[in-house]
């Protein structure tokens, strides 16, 4: 399944590596992100998708150094940006990096907001921390800044405080103070999950639009497959704690190489008249991240299971040029009629 | 075939201070027939969720009526009347960690119904939580758990469970799946399809997603603002939009589908939903309608037929179907 090798040139921005997290808790320790490893292109948006639990919010989380330390630990991994290691690292704390040049947004931009600091402070708090602005001068540029994220009358929305915000004005304001030192990358994890569809359309619009306007690339974090058709060049699928299937948007939409990908986008309804398939379910639930399956974590509940994923962990395939799957179904000794159906399936 | 609920003019204003009246549900008219699946969808704050909970009696009415089996419901239910039509009548809620008390366990919970109802021995109730949870796909020994052990869509099957085990006619489904992942989803809506089937069931369906709702639902209702604006059969109304809003609702609907979603051009709305308090004349939608014209801001539109396309019966509150409010250029080509 060779397809014609793209030529565009990317550039990594980030580079994340072998990435493991864990979690201490009551019950002894969650793995919670395992074996996760991507590249975020300039320019380009990358989904990172999955069911909640998969981990995609943790390992957004660790790369920002958000996690909490204790309970949270990261065991393993390396995060390369710009030449430096920023996993687990003070210099992220600073000036530096996290909320200069990676911005970052949240599910709930209502609890995200200091509720005692009026909006436009709190955009130009950003400026003033991250670079030496004035109070006025950094004030000002946040009034231009909820202007760029099209919140009506900014000079007055600037002095007003979060509860007189809809929730779709918060997460424009949201957006605001993370693009206000000009990142290289956005983070957005679930930006419009808490959000109407008309509203969710309007934000995805504004991300959108900012990106053409100043190049950023965008990590999203979502658990809706329309959300990341709308959205994203690259994809990259998550399923209990690893990354299962990564590749351009095409790739994983039309040439799905991995049954747990098969299996979303069966449980998700299509909107075409003429196709009105009976919504399929995924069977059974994810593994138990106490103790996660030595083999494929999906085995359980895979329809492809043959008897090496349960104690082997898949490897990496290469599918195509930026197309990869852990699915056993693409070893060659494999039977050929599976990776068929899987194809067949996937088209 | 006479309906088995017959929603007339239900209204719900919530008073908030002096002068000051929330407009939740406004003169709202629908029927639902035996063995069907009405989906109610809308933006939060559209009323929906209201307009739900008003038909089950959680809710006390401002004014208006409804029917069940043409027999006339309280406007305010009092404990006897809850008795008396909780057998007939039932809700599944939106939140299934909120919804069951996290002190009982599960057989506890779905038998409170039966309980209360009375008549039964203890064992009987028993046996019918047993059957109830089977039908949602749960074990039995399931009873005996409370809900802080099982997951977001397992506790939904609960919620569901307590719904059915009263055997009830009609079933108020407030989001059942909003809280839940996306292959959970697909599995309470294959649920709630299969009890439909061999249960006959009838419910009203509320929820957000307008994709989901065309799955489960026979006929669909939009609401904005409290106000019915366009009801049909699902297909209709999904693929062929009468009301602007609708048609608005349903270009925000991202498709799972990167080709569809890269040549489409974005239909986005411009502003959000308005204030529901103290709503004045004229359509309810005229601030962002992209197809404005002079009656929308002083007549308010009613809920008229409206057929010319082959499809099944269709109402649609908006003066652009009405001719003789639309002037010639604004009539929609």
């Amino acid at each position: 399944m060779m397809e014609t090798v793209s030529t565009e040139t990317r550039t990594a921005l980030l580079k994340v590596d072998d990435l493991h997290v864990e979690f201490d808790t009551y019950g002894g320790i969650v793995k919670a992100v395992r074996n996760v490893g991507f590249k975020v292109d300039e320019g380009r948006t990358l989904a990172i998708v999955g069911e909640s639990g998969c981990g995609k919010s943790v390992t957004v989380q660790s790369i920002m150094g958000l996690t909490p330390t204790p309970p949270g630990r990261i065991t393993k991994g390396t995060a390369m940006f710009d030449g430096v290691d920023i996993l687990g690292q003070k210099v992220i704390d600073g000036e530096d990096i996290r909320g200069a040049r990676i911005g970052m947004i949240f599910q709930d931009p209502m609890s995200s907001l200091n509720p005692t600091m009026t909006v436009g402070d709190q955009v130009a708090e950003t400026l003033i921390v991250h670079r030496g602005f004035s109070r006025k001068q950094a004030f000002n540029r946040a009034v231009e800044l909820l202007q760029m994220t099209h919140i009506p009358e900014p000079e007055k929305r600037a002095r007003q405080y979060p509860f007189t915000f809809s929730g779709g004005m918060l997460q424009r304001a949201m957006i605001a103070m993370a693009i206000a030192c000009e990142p290289s990358i956005l983070i957005a994890d679930e930006p419009t999950t808490a959000l109407d569809v008309t509203i969710q359309a309007q934000i995805l619009d504004l991300l959108r639009e900012l990106q053409g306007s100043t190049g950023m690339a965008i990590i999203l974090i979502t658990h809706n497959l329309g959300v990341v058709a709308h959205l994203a060049d690259d994809v990259a699928v998550m399923y209990a704690g690893e990354i299962v299937e990564q590749g351009t948007a095409e790739d994983v939409f039309y040439r799905s190489a991995h049954p747990y990908t098969l299996g979303l986008r069966a449980a998700m309804p299509l909107n075409d008249p003429a196709r009105k398939h009976g919504l399929k379910p995924i069977e059974g639930t994810p593994p138990d991240m106490f103790d996660p399956p030595r083999g494929c974590a999906y085995f359980a509940r895979c329809p492809y299971a043959m008897s090496v994923c349960e104690k082997n962990a898949p490897p990496r395939f290469e599918i195509g040029p930026h197309h990869h799957s852990h699915c056993w179904v693409h070893h060659s000794d494999a039977p050929p009629g599976a990776r068929e159906q899987l194809r067949v399936e996937a088209t | 075939m006479k309906p088995l609920i017959e929603a007339k003019g239900v209204t719900k204003h919530f008073k908030i201070g002096r002068n000051r009246i929330v407009h939740a549900v406004d003169d709202v008219s629908l029927d639902v027939y035996p063995r069907e699946i009405v989906g109610l969808v809308g933006e939060s704050g559209s009323g929906k969720s209201t307009f739900g909970k008003t038909l089950v009696g959680l809710h006390q009415k401002t004014s208006g009526e409804v029917y069940f089996k043409g027999e006339q419901l309280p406007g305010r239910y009092t404990p006897a009347d809850f008795e008396r039509y909780a057998p007939h009548i039932q809700m599944i809620f939106q939140d299934p960690y909120s919804s069951l008390n996290p002190r009982m366990t599960v057989g506890e919970i779905i038998g409170e119904g039966l309980r209360l109802r009375g008549g039964g021995s203890r064992s009987g109730i028993r046996d019918q939580v047993t059957v109830s949870l089977r039908k949602v796909g749960l074990e039995p020994e399931h009873a005996s758990r409370y809900p802080h052990e099982f997951s977001g869509g397992q506790r939904q099957r609960v919620g569901i469970a307590r719904a059915l085990v009263m055997e009830p006619e009609f079933i108020v489904c407030d989001e059942p799946i909003s809280a839940l992942d996306v292959s959970v989803q697909a599995q309470v809506v294959r649920l709630l399809g299969e009890l439909k089937a061999s249960l006959g069931l009838t419910m009203l369906f509320i929820a957000h997603d307008l994709s989901m709702v065309r799955y489960v639902s026979n006929r669909m209702a939009v609401m904005y603002l409290g106000s019915l604006v366009e009801i049909g059969a699902a297909d209709d109304v999904f693929f062929r939009p009468k009301h602007p809003y609708t048609e608005i609702l349903v270009g925000s609907n991202p498709a799972p589908d990167p080709k569809t979603e890269r040549s489409r051009s974005a239909v986005v709305i411009k502003g959000e939903i308005p204030s529901p308090i103290n709503v004045g004349a004229g359509c309810r939608f005229a601030s962002r309608c992209p197809k404005v014209f002079d009656a929308c801001g002083s007549v308010t539109p009613k809920l008229l037929p409206v057929t010319d396309d082959g499809g099944e019966q269709r109402f649609v509150a908006c003066h652009l179907y009405d001719i003789e409010l639309s002037s010639p250029q604004s009539t929609p080509a």
